[in-house]
């Protein structure tokens, strides 16, 4: 990384909301063509690679000016995890270009495809394989037109520096060749890839284009939006769940300095002002004065396990594989679980939104723009093409929080003062109380063992849905408080293979008879969604520990163990570069009191990226205190693109699955949340943070791209819980794996 | 200053004339070393009682130094004649007390002299731990020598002649040691003799709440009437208490347990340390700790209406909800209403937020009506708090106050001060607030800025807890 | 009231209660010092007044009136990165970045006090920011690698 880095302006620019509202679509056949080709064209009998199977045309993806610009498009959001470098290396690399060359437009309902949402490690598999394919194929047609217009067959032309070179030296500008029609044709199957032994830019640590803007005060989120006219909003949210406003006497609230609006719509009530602290002390004025009727009942925060068991659950058998008789003959049961957690993002949500005519435009963090819009379009009885959602960068995101709320806050808002654009700013502790959480989970596994092997395993798991994404307005917290209130709308769970609750419920280990049952619970008291890895963070938490177990009473070591049971060859490769760069210690080491190892592993959803973690913990006894020396992790994603940038993600995965692990918990009453800001729901700082972390990427050249954005979050738990109880003694199955628990467990 | 120094001088000089004819009288021998005594030697049920002794004792507060391991020693202990450095009290054999046996460890808490029979320094309340009983001696011996051991030498102690020389201290502990054990008083019931025994003994309250004189030992004719430790105000625990809500044994046993209480606020700098270990003492000895020291405070002035105004205020906050509605601040005065007053001006975008927001403690801010520290004795703990707040503690729920330091220079903190003071309490102003702002700067008098004690989690509300 | 920030002089007509967060972000159009808690819990908000790192969120700009004010935009530009700015481009010091501009605030008077701060002073100095990405590892690596440039004499050391 010794190279200078050359910072333009117009990376700096890159990213903003604001670039996106400048930019023209002229003479472009945007993605609203999402419409499939007609059939005939579509003669394939394979299905597309990655999201071209649901938008098929390579100008919804790429397109070329006559300059010979070169700009990107996807319909997957930066979310911090570099997604806009990796896509931006990939299009250059099978397009023969320099990466400077390319920009990228980035999830926005009139100028990207539709592709879902940014969730689920899917971006890479998506959106990269898409990109990639459309940039070959669309250099191969650079070429054909090229050939022909130098009468040359197109076998003996080559691509050099964004231009087609004939053999006599001729050279032809993408930019000069590219017409208007050239590229707006259906992919096919199949791509010229570019042998992977020829890569130059899809296998370097690209520095991400997103990152000088951010160290230099430019516009990178969209709470730094700052559009002409703009005012402030805040919201008063209710004190807890489904309360209804009785009154309020905002008289006094409408006479303070710089208030430009009380908005009231049933329960849900606002406040616009023109400086942004003229709305705080709005909200403040008008949330003393808010009466409200509660009437939310929480459960036992410290009782979840047994009120989880106690709901009515709708049981969907995963797995039921019968192939052994033998019952083993030593068995272990073991019974886990973890609270109800938070995203906490370090920024609040915030939206900007205006309404312009009969158009909405809505600046949001939101993972899905097209998923959000329609929630937006419904909730406000529009017709989605009226409304544009644009993605602009929000504090990390890590699942659903409270960006598509505050994006719903706005457009309500932008309705009360049209023609201006309106941000809403959640306060820290509306944050806090009202993003949806990672559900509570409870998990009971039972094995046999035998002959030094599991011969039979049994997991049940308990869990709400781990999404309630837009969707129907109803899923927009705000329509549910209107006077014409929109439903919550049922939730429903996540089919396997990827799943919800179950997610990674399925042991990956090679077992000869295995059952899951997910315990799918309906009703659900405290706010649940999407929290990075969903179920697949407690599963594999939970197997992980129990392999551990089950090594003990096998008297094997956990790595041997997990190899014992191991088939897949990058699943083992994965385990033994963890353990051997760990040094891992397969005989009793030198007495180090307080200190223990721990290992995890899992491949993510057992069909993304694999991970293993191996890592050091001490345990203070006199507090209880744990704490991370070391780890190490590899990590398999496939082909590589850059590994700088999959090394960022399992380093961050291993930090804040550690801070879940050890210290997180959401709180309440029997009526509201109380954990609502960093004292109440305390995470990691930089004290507790390890001595060092070595992440290892194993590179699969060719192979398809495998997600790895919360690939590490369960392996590193394990890890964490395992190492815990080497250095204890003891086993720890309750999350999280507090100082208090671990004080109180080994006593004096 | 000078007669003070010629006090100091003068009383130098007699302790060290009473040192030379204590060594006439008695030295101490070395006591032998022993093998390390292994772990599974000790009783588990002593070792337990032990843990819980170590607890009220605080040993681990002084014995363990800034993010070191726990009894490894090292800490700085400030006093007004240089700094002593704690002690590693692990079993390590060579830097810890791995070869003490059970009676060096006795001799030490009972006259305060090592293994060896040197002389130890006073700043180990050697003075208090003589009360305590054999019995509870065996327990917190077992408990220590069943630790992890730790490898620390020993730092060094910074002191001037003649103190640096230990033998001195044979003259202060004649003149000022009364060794024990504690016998009870039959005038009391077991329950009260619980509580001397503990707040007087082990407990050592009085090392911080009672003042000392120019030797630096405790003032019995002052007991609890206030003391200064690193570099904060210890606050009169007797008649003096300067808490504008009079304690009472059930708001000392939720404070104690739990670090804070609603009318009295947040415990920090050593304090919260203290609290931090209080809630792993029995229960019945947490009653008869609160019960004795509520009774010396008994005769404190009752609580006045414009106090009482600001208990009721105090108890509405948190059942608004506001905190999940909004951000859990309040708005208050305009600058406009402020009467140009800068202190005033300060209080109102800077502190008032919090300290009159609808969230209730220990989250929010205490109603500055109610906290000791702007109506005790001196600014050190108003310009103390102001300027360092309550630091996050390592990952743990507890609560946290922004401090101030590099948002208001001097002249701003203290007129911040002084307004409060003038605001808040109904005492004359304080005369010494620059000096105390720039003493806090100037790291003249070590403010420690602890975290808060973690707060455990109350998922049934305050209510139950303050009634316990 | 008159505000110097970067070294350039602003009036702004606002009630003196208001936190600097907001007049920097709002009447300056300076937005590197980010909202994130309003409570002086999370560091998201910090710039440096005298050389001295605060929470700009809970300082009302009442306390400033002749004091300097540094943010972030005034350390350097993406042109001219200041050390501290071009170690955390060369670390690849950031997933979401929202908490980075406080802390390398933070981390730039630390070394503006002490460049010879040890790995164990860096920690603790920055102990009042949070990171929810878990990029504290390479946040670690960045300090070290500004210190070194910053201190000749360190160079090599680290990073």
């Amino acid at each position: 990384m010794s190279q200078a880095i050359v910072i333009s302006r117009r990376a700096v620019l890159a990213g903003s909301g604001a670039l996106v509202l400048s930019f023209s679509s002229a003479g472009r056949l945007t993605a609203q063509d999402n419409a499939p080709p007609p059939s005939a064209t579509l003669a394939v009998a394979r299905p597309l690679p990655g999201s071209l199977k649901q938008t098929p045309y390579l100008d919804s993806w790429i397109r070329i000016d006559a300059d010979g610009a070169i700009t990107v498009f996807t319909g997957k959001a930066e979310l911090g995890q570099g997604i806009k470098t990796a896509l931006m290396q990939i299009a250059a690399e099978q397009l023969d270009v320099d990466f400077d060359r390319i920009k990228i437009i980035t999830a926005d309902t009139a100028l990207t495809p539709n592709e879902g949402y940014t969730a689920g490690s899917h971006s890479m598999q998506d959106s990269g394989t898409a990109v990639m394919h459309a940039a070959a194929q669309a250099r191969q047609f650079l070429i054909a037109e090229a050939a022909t217009r130098a009468g040359v067959p197109a076998a003996q032309m080559k691509t050099q520096d964004a231009a087609v070179i004939a053999p006599d030296g001729r050279r032809f500008g993408y930019g000069e060749v590219v017409s208007a029609r050239l590229l707006h044709v259906a992919a096919a199957a199949t791509s010229p890839l570019k042998d992977p032994s020829q890569y130059k830019i899809m296998n370097r640590r690209i520095p991400r284009v997103d990152i000088p803007a951010k160290v230099t005060g430019g516009s990178a989120f969209v709470q730094d939006l700052r559009p002409d006219g703009m005012v402030h909003a805040r919201v008063v949210r209710p004190p807890s769940y489904g309360a209804q406003l009785a009154g309020v006497d905002d008289g006094a609230v409408r006479k303070m300095p710089g208030v430009v609006k009380v908005v009231r719509d049933g329960s849900f009530l606002a406040v616009i002002a023109q400086r942004e602290f003229q709305a705080i002390e709005a909200m403040r004025a008008l949330a003393a004065v808010a009466r409200w009727n509660e009437t939310a009942q929480l459960p036992d925060a410290n009782g979840l396990g047994a009120f989880l068991t106690s709901l009515p659950a709708q049981d969907i058998t995963v797995l039921d594989r019968q192939q052994s008789a033998s019952s083993g003959a030593k068995t272990l049961s073991a019974t886990y679980s973890r609270p109800y957690l938070a995203h906490g993002s370090i920024g609040p949500s915030c939206a900007v939104a205006q309404l312009d005519n009969d158009t909405l435009t809505v600046w949001t963090h939101t993972q899905g723009v097209y998923p959000d819009r329609a929630a937006i379009a419904e909730m406000m009885g529009m017709a989605p093409d009226k409304v544009r959602c644009i993605h602009s960068e929000g504090a990390g995101c890590y699942g659903h929080n409270g960006a598509d709320d505050a994006a719903a806050d706005a457009a309500l808002l932008a309705r009360a003062v049209p023609g201006h654009p309106v941000r809403v700013q959640w306060t820290r502790e509306q944050e806090h109380a009202w993003e949806p959480y990672g559900p509570a989970m409870l998990i009971k596994l039972d094995a046999a063992l035998d002959g030094g092997g599991i011969v039979n395993w049994d997991h049940e798991v308990w869990s709400n849905t781990h999404s309630t994404r837009p969707g129907p307005a109803g899923s927009l917290l705000s329509a549910r408080y209107l006077g014409k209130p929109f439903p919550e709308p049922p939730p429903k769970p996540i089919p396997m293979p990827e799943g919800g609750g179950d997610r990674n419920s399925i042991p990956i280990y090679t077992i000869p008879s295995a059952r899951v049952i997910y315990h799918f619970l309906p009703t659900m008291p405290v706010r649940v969604s999407a929290l990075r890895a969903l179920g697949g963070f407690m599963n594999v938490f939970a197997i992980e520990s129990f392999m551990d177990e089950l090594a003990a009473a096998a008297g094997a070591d956990p790595v041997a163990f997990r190899l014992k049971h191991l088939d897949d060859p990058r699943a083992r490769e994965v385990v033994a570069t963890a353990a051997e760069r760990f040094g891992w210690a397969t005989k009793p080491r030198a007495a180090a009191p307080g200190r223990g190892q721990g290992f995890g592993f899992a491949r993510y959803k057992n069909l993304a990226a694999y991970c293993a973690v191996a890592c050091e913990i001490e345990v203070d006894r006199d507090s209880g205190r744990a704490r991370m020396r070391r780890a190490v992790a590899a990590v398999d994603s496939g082909q590589v693109v850059n590994s700088d940038g999959i090394a960022n993600q399992i380093e961050g995965a291993i930090l804040q699955s550690m801070s879940w692990t050890l210290y997180e918990s959401v709180t309440f009453d029997e009526r509201r949340i109380t954990s609502v800001d960093w004292s109440s729901y305390p995470i990691l700082r930089f004290s507790a943070v390890p001595d060092e972390m070595e992440i290892h990427v194993i590179n699969r050249p060719g192979m398809p791209f495998l997600g790895s954005g919360e690939a590490g979050q369960g392996p590193a738990a394990a890890a964490v819980a395992n190492a815990i109880a080497d250095a204890t003694g003891h086993r720890f199955r309750d999350l999280p794996i507090s100082a208090e628990r671990i004080k109180a467990a080994i006593g004096v | 200053m000078r007669p003070l120094k010629f006090a100091l001088a003068f009383c130098v000089v007699l302790a060290v004339a009473a040192g030379i004819l204590a060594i006439i009288i008695a030295r101490w021998p070395a006591i032998a070393p022993i093998a390390p005594p292994a772990a599974n030697s000790f009783d588990p049920a002593s070792v337990k009682r032990g843990a819980a002794l170590v607890a009220i004792g605080n040993c681990d507060v002084c014995h363990t130094a800034p993010g070191g391991r726990a009894f490894a020693g090292g800490r700085a202990v400030p006093t007004p004649f240089g700094s002593i450095y704690s002690t590693n009290i692990t079993p390590d054999p060579e830097t810890g007390i791995g070869r003490w046996s059970k009676a060096a460890f006795q001799r030490a808490m009972r006259f305060g002299v090592r293994r060896d029979g040197a002389y130890l320094y006073p700043a180990f309340p050697y003075d208090h731990f003589t009360l305590v009983s054999d019995d509870d001696d065996n327990a917190l011996y077992a408990y220590l020598m069943t630790r992890t051991p730790v490898r620390a030498p020993p730092v060094p102690d910074r002191l001037p002649f003649p103190l640096n020389i230990r033998l001195v201290m044979s003259g202060w502990n004649l003149l000022f040691l009364h060794p024990g054990p504690y016998r009870a008083d039959a005038a009391h019931d077991a329950a009260w003799n619980r509580g001397v025994y503990l707040v007087d003994g082990l407990g050592h309250c009085g090392a911080c709440h009672t003042p000392r004189n120019l030797l630096g030992a405790e003032r019995t004719d002052l007991k609890f009437s206030g003391g200064e430790v690193e570099g904060w105000t210890a606050y009169a625990l007797n008649e003096l208490s300067p808490a504008p809500v009079p304690w009472n044994a059930a708001a000392l046993r939720h404070y104690l347990r739990y670090g804070w209480e609603d009318s009295h606020g947040v415990a920090r700098g050593p304090m919260a340390e203290v609290a931090g270990d209080l809630h792993l003492i029995p229960a019945d000895d947490m009653r008869a700790i609160a019960m004795y020291v509520a009774e010396q405070m008994n005769h404190a002035a009752p609580e006045r209406d414009v106090v009482v105004q600001g208990v009721e205020r105090q108890h509405q906050r948190g059942q608004s909800g506001a905190a999940a509605s909004g951000d859990g601040q309040a708005n208050a005065l305009r600058a406009t209403d402020t009467k140009n007053d800068e202190g005033a001006v300060t209080y109102a975008g800077a502190c008032a937020g919090c300290h009159e927001g609808p969230r209730a403690l220990p989250d929010g801010g205490i109603d500055l009506m109610l906290t000791s520290a702007i109506g005790g004795p001196s600014a050190n703990n108003l310009v103390n708090i102001v300027l360092y707040g309550l630091p996050a503690t390592e990952a743990a729920r507890a609560p946290i106050m922004p401090g101030f330091a590099g948002a208001m220079n001097d002249a701003q903190v203290a007129a911040l001060v002084r307004y409060l003071r003038a605001r808040f309490s109904d005492k004359g102003p304080w005369t010494d607030i620059a000096k105390s702002v720039h003493d806090a700067r100037s790291r003249a008098r070590f403010p420690a800025a602890s975290p808060a004690s973690v707060v455990e989690p109350t998922p049934s509300g305050t209510a139950q807890q303050a009634s316990q | 009231m008159k505000l110097n920030v970067n070294g350039n002089q602003h009036d702004v007509d606002v009630d003196p209660r208001t936190p600097l967060l907001y007049v920097l972000r709002g009447d300056l159009k300076l937005i590197a010092a980010k909202f994130g808690c309003g409570l002086g819990q999370c560091g998201a908000c910090t710039v440096l007044v005298d050389g001295e790192p605060v929470f700009s969120c809970i300082t009302p700009i009442a306390l400033l009136a002749d004091k300097q004010i540094t943010t972030l935009e005034g350390l350097g530009t993406p042109e001219r990165p200041a050390p501290i700015q071009r170690a955390f481009i060369e670390a690849q010091a950031a997933q979401c970045g929202y908490c980075i501009p406080g802390i390398m605030m933070r981390a730039h008077a630390l070394l503006q006090k002490n460049p010879r701060a040890s790995e164990a002073d860096i920690r603790a100095f920055l102990e009042p920011h949070l990171c929810r990405c878990g990029t504290h590892m390479r946040i670690l690596r960045a300090i070290h690698r500004a210190q070194a440039e910053m201190t000749p004499a360190n160079a090599g050391g680290s990073g």
